[in-house]
């Protein structure tokens, strides 16, 4: 996948799972109940979890390399 | 958005008009809301996880459906002291203090220092009477005093949650609820100190790749 950026868990992350349920990838999973972790292969940077992340922890981020 | 196959836990909202339904009718029904309390300590103690709140909360799915799906929430962005550590461990002490106060009056009812109060207060300050919901029991006054005393608190909090879920994002009770604070903690304390970078996960990294145990599949 192609995609300019991905979503990147910050440290405000309370590891509730919202953004979980709204992932249309399923590439964003809770860790040990610490905190949420994003797939980088999976994930398309689309910014939906970031939108529902009542911290707001999420951050799109540029990928370094493209592929 | 791809559509997912609904599971049985994915109703479970219907638990929380349920519980203050069946509390305002009866207020020994509150002595049900140590489920909400218990399960999610022992998930996070047994499981190293969240996954109650990820999966089963109660709360967090009807708050999710009112602000989401019906639109009662203005959606704009968390405020950054509502999010802040220092916010999130004082609320949580601030609510297990008030818990503690709360036992303290069950104990003196108890005791017989003092008589059942029939009310409920809201947001640990106004007294609403509540004196339909009780009918006398068998049981002991103190466990009457301890079911008003819950269900206050049960219903501040999620009134508190109803106010932020208004006001920002419909799970900004999820940020500061003491108990997601409490197993987040749990959860820390079991996952151990993470050695690759020293930084006690404040983000995601490649080290965590496939140990998650709540993944969005299905």
């Amino acid at each position: 996948m192609a995609s300019k950026k991905f979503a990147e868990v910050g440290e405000y992350c309370v590891a509730c799972g919202s953004c979980v349920k709204v992932c249309p990838r399923s590439a964003i999973s809770v860790w040990k109940g610490v905190i949420a972790r994003t797939d980088k292969e999976l994930c398309v940077g689309c910014g939906i979890c970031a939108k529902e992340c009542p911290a707001g922890a999420i951050t799109l981020q540029n990928r370094e390399e493209q592929i | 958005m791809k559509n997912r196959k609904k599971h049985w836990y994915d109703y479970l909202w219907i638990v929380t008009p349920i519980y203050l339904g069946l509390g305002f009718f009866n207020i020994m029904f509150a002595w049900l809301g140590m489920i909400f309390f218990l399960l999610p300590l022992l998930i996070a103690i047994f499981n190293g996880s969240k996954l109650y709140c990820n999966r089963y909360c109660d709360r967090g799915q009807f708050l999710q459906l009112l602000g989401g799906r019906l639109g009662l929430s203005r959606n704009k962005p968390t405020p950054n002291w509502m999010r802040s550590k220092a916010f999130r461990y004082g609320f949580l002490i601030f609510f297990f203090a008030m818990f503690f106060q709360m036992l303290y009056v069950t104990y003196l009812v108890g005791s017989g220092a003092e008589n059942l109060r029939q009310v409920v207060k809201l947001f640990w300050t106004f007294k609403l009477p509540w004196n339909w919901a009780y009918h006398g029991t068998a049981l002991p006054l103190w466990a009457a005093q301890f079911a008003f005393g819950f269900y206050s608190m049960m219903l501040t909090s999620t009134l508190i949650g109803f106010i932020v879920m208004a006001l920002y994002k419909p799970r900004t009770w999820c940020v500061f609820c003491p108990m997601g604070t409490t197993t987040q903690l749990i959860c820390k304390a079991k996952a151990g100190s993470c050695t690759a970078c020293g930084g006690g996960c404040t983000h995601s990294c490649d080290v965590m790749e496939g140990e998650s145990e709540y993944e969005s599949v299905g």
